[in-house]
């Protein structure tokens, strides 16, 4: 046979022992697992380790290998939501928002429009009769100066309402790009809530993902039940304006009576004496958003309720030039000063700030509270001890499917299926480096895609032994059947497999959940085991070829 | 010669056109009676397609189901259904039983409160009962995941389709996709016959069938392509024995491995993926059978262009010069 180039055998032979290293701290899943966890925590408290978490961390050496498959909910036990966020909720408080400030601005021109009033309308629309409709354009031209341009990523500018006239009525709507602004900071705002509410719960690897235009899904393994997992989720975030007393270094700083001491949120070591009673409270907040201020510098604007507005006016007038804190769960965001008096309950924070800075503030500052009422479209609870009981028969279904598999092949092919086995008890290590590698969960049917890798991964070893077998009976001597017989299978393995990848790639685009999870070992389980299947085989036959030179061969 | 395993000897001459009628008859049969199957008796939908809560109790005692029904009874569910499950490897003193509650009009997911109502009255009848898992999918969910699955199943048949289209001719094309429909068919079907729970694993299921399905068909067809360019003068039915019968035994060889595989899964992999792996054992059978008699038999009735120069490669293919 042609003997493969050196630097193609170096190659093959270190992806081998990479799989192996790699994989190997699967076998040892709970100490490397516990190892992982303590190294985790111990770098969150700045290195400072408590003695059960050394004793952990002495589980399994530093230096080694450590990435392992993570379990998925099947098998680890734990919850599962899809939550659907009625992004519609935000328009309604929009509008609402609109309205007395709508109001404000036909008041400066009542003595041309008359009185008026809000006549009844759909949620998303914002309705105004005025009595004197001959002098419609006044009006409409006192309300266009409420718009204001929509900010969006890709800096185009359009308008976030429409204001028409309808006989003595006028017509304010979001406009279709303001709207779809809107939905997507209610999504952000919604996954940041989200994500905070969990991670504060302190669980391992939650995953929370946006889905689609409208839909979160969250997977917690470990936590109880569903259930739980709703009502960690349900608890909003406490959003307050405080005066500021003043600010210190100093943690143990006794703040007086009616203050509270409160760290702030970037400036590690900084504390804040901020009063006890707030200004104003997120429950009044009703917008906050991205902006730009008179020098075109980045900056977040706010807007509070018609209540929150009022007591906020009075508190910037009396208090300009002095510092207030926007305070969200007991830690300051940050302390500007106050610049004016700040009238209509509108207002701007102004910073050294980058956009992406004001983007991300103004999720936070609208994070207080769930924008929108979600509703849950799937939930799933799965106990620990279904998953344990998941795993004990994976792992007894693949030991004996490999073991059965090993047996037929060697009674098939002798040698040359002692050699297919190597290859096959090969991919299957690959397989589980490469899932550890990536971080692919492992699920039940991804085990189940792990076991039947096994035993499609063997149908190419049988193509290329039955092409030698083919070579043999027509009287060609070892050597040239074994190279004929890998170069003839090779067409029909690479169909094969190209097929099987398809589908694979199709079930993981789809799919989702169990699907995917299927998809994911699946599509692996057919490269790698095209690689061991065609390459490594093909080395250990050569090798055996080559050094041994039968004259005879039986496969 | 040293002794080998061999479930098919080195040299077969079976005429798999013999019966031809019969054995294409049997296969268009076995497609309508699925789909009158289907239509008539409908799908076991679990929730992930239908809507609804399933609810898995554990417990030491054994499983009563009237008592069960009994219990739930009480709290007016509407539609209830509770099953007990066996599997060989339950511990003996394990034992458990399946709930599934249908979705109600105009709700989402079942409520929170309703689970628990559903736990404690479970838990008065049996006091060492637990709920290793509940889950819930609204309405709205299991329709776009029906959806889903379909498209699914259609995308991968079109690629596949597209795929074979190019490698090799169109009528071989079309035999496959039609032993792909006929395995998916038939494998669905069964599960409508026997009411088997259909949910959205058994649809992974019937992908990997058609990744299965394909790759035994396009190693005959590979073969095919190679005799056509080999053998020019031989009748096309001829050619396909031929062929059928040089492959038989690698047919036969993966069919045997994956199948002891997936035996071994059916047997000793928990009862929570069993349906998947009966659907993938259903499908395997199918695949090859479909192999054998059905997608050969649609090539045979198209006839294969075969023109002086053959759209196929020569022997060795286009991939012979990527040296492994």
């Amino acid at each position: 046979m042609t003997p493969t180039e050196t630097w193609k055998r170096v190659l093959i032979l270190m992806v081998c022992a990479w799989g192996i290293i790699a994989a190997l701290p699967n076998a040892f899943y709970d100490r490397v697992e516990r190892h992982n966890d303590a190294a985790a925590d111990i770098a969150k408290a700045d290195g400072v380790a408590t003695v059960e978490e050394a004793a952990d961390l002495a589980l399994w050496p530093s230096w080694a290998p450590s990435a392992l498959m993570p379990l998925g909910l099947d098998l680890r036990g734990g919850a599962h939501l899809l939550a659907q966020v009625q992004v519609e909720d935000v328009y309604k408080a929009r509008i609402d928002g609109l309205w007395p400030e709508a109001r404000d601005a036909l008041r400066d021109v009542r003595d041309d429009v008359g009185s008026v009033r809000r006549a009844p309308s759909p949620e998303d629309t914002l309705r105004i009769t005025i009595s004197r409709p001959e002098n419609m354009a006044k009006a409409m031209a006192a309300l266009q100066k409420l718009a204001s341009p929509v900010m969006t990523l890709t800096g185009s500018q359009a308008s976030d309402i429409t204001i028409t006239s309808q006989g003595a009525d006028i017509v304010i709507q979001l406009t279709a790009s303001e709207k779809t602004a809107t939905d997507d900071r209610t999504m952000q705002q919604s996954l940041e809530i989200i994500r905070n509410r969990v991670d504060q719960a302190g669980t391992r690897e939650p995953t929370i993902l946006r889905q689609g235009s409208d839909r979160i899904l969250i997977q917690v393994p470990g936590i109880g039940s569903a259930a739980e997992l709703k009502s960690l989720i349900g608890t909003t975030a406490k959003l307050t304006f405080n005066a500021v007393v003043g600010s210190t270094s100093d943690a143990g700083a006794n703040p007086g009576p009616r203050n509270m001491l409160l760290p702030s949120k970037d400036q590690p070591g900084l504390y804040y004496i901020v009063e006890e009673t707030p200004v104003v409270s997120g429950e009044n907040l009703v917008d906050s958003r991205p902006a730009q201020d008179e020098m075109q510098r980045p900056a977040v604007s706010f807007r509070f309720d018609t209540a929150g507005g009022r007591r906020f006016g009075d508190y910037t007038a009396n208090n300009i030039g002095k510092p207030f804190a926007i305070v969200l769960d007991n830690q300051v965001i940050s302390a500007p000063t106050i610049q004016s008096h700040i009238s209509g309950g509108a207002g701007i924070i102004t910073g050294r700030f980058s956009v992406e800075e004001t983007t991300e503030l103004a999720v936070l500052l609208r994070a207080g509270a769930l924008p929108a009422k979600m509703d849950f479209l799937e939930e799933r609870t799965i106990g620990p001890e279904l998953g344990a009981d998941s795993i004990e028969a994976g792992k007894t279904a693949a030991l004996i499917g490999l073991a059965a598999v090993l047996i037929y092949v060697v009674a098939s092919y002798g040698l040359f299926g002692w050699f297919a086995n190597v290859a096959l008890v090969l991919n299957v290590v690959i397989l589980v480096a490469l899932l550890s590698a990536i971080g692919a969960t492992l699920t039940l049917p991804g085990i189940a895609g792990i076991v039947l890798t096994m035993g499609m991964a063997i149908d190419q070893n049988v193509l290329i032994f039955e092409r030698i077998r083919d070579e043999l009976r027509d009287g060609a001597n070892p050597q040239r059947a074994c190279q004929v017989g890998f170069e003839r299978a090779f067409s029909a393995i690479m169909d094969a497999n190209v097929t099987a990848l398809m589908t694979g790639f199709i079930m993981f685009w789809i799919g989702s959940g169990p699907v995917r999870g299927f998809a994911v070992t699946f599509t692996l389980g057919v490269i790698t085991s095209m690689f061991t299947a065609v390459y490594v085989t093909r080395l250990v036959v050569e090798l055996y070829i080559n050094n041994k030179r039968p004259k005879t061969l039986v496969v | 010669m040293a002794w080998r395993l061999k479930l098919v000897p080195a040299k077969t001459n079976f005429d798999f056109f013999k019966h031809q009628w019969i054995t294409f008859s049997l296969s268009v049969g076995m497609i309508v009676a699925s789909l009158i199957c289907v239509a008539v008796m409908g799908l076991n939908f679990g929730v992930d397609f239908k809507g609804g809560t399933t609810i898995r109790t554990e417990s030491t005692a054994a499983v009563d189901v009237a008592e069960y029904r009994e219990a739930l009874a009480a709290l007016q569910l509407g539609d209830v259904s509770i099953s007990e499950v066996k599997d060989p490897s339950f511990r003996d003193d394990q034992h458990v039983a399946q709930i599934r509650i249908g979705a109600r009009e105009g709700e989402e997911a079942v409520t929170p409160e309703v689970i628990q109502e559903i736990e404690e009255a479970l838990k008065a009848v049996d006091p060492a009962i637990t709920f290793p898992s509940v889950e819930s999918v609204g309405p709205k969910v299991s329709g776009e995941l029906i959806w889903k699955a379909v498209a699914a199943i259609l995308a991968g048949s079109a690629a596949i389709l597209v795929y074979i289209w190019m490698r090799f001719e169109w009528q071989m094309a079309v035999g496959l996709v039609a032993a792909l429909l006929h395995d998916v068919i038939v494998t669905v079907g069964i599960f409508s016959l026997f009411q088997i729970r259909f949910d959205l694993s058994i649809v992974a299921a019937l992908l990997t069938i058609l990744g299965y399905s394909v790759n035994d068909t396009v190693v005959i067809f590979d073969r095919l392509r190679e005799n056509l360019a080999k053998y020019k003068a031989m009748p096309l039915r001829e050619m396909m024995n031929l062929t059928t019968n040089e492959t038989l035994s690698r047919t036969v060889m993966t069919a045997t491995s994956t199948l002891l595989v997936l035996i071994v899964l059916l047997i000793w992999g928990g009862d929570v993926i069993r349906g998947f792996v009966f659907a993938m054992t259903l499908g395997v059978v199918l695949g090859t059978w479909s192999t054998l008699y059905m997608a050969k038999n649609i090539v045979l009735y198209l006839g294969v262009d075969r023109g002086d120069k053959p759209k196929a490669p020569k022997k060795s293919s286009e991939f012979a010069d990527v040296d492994a």
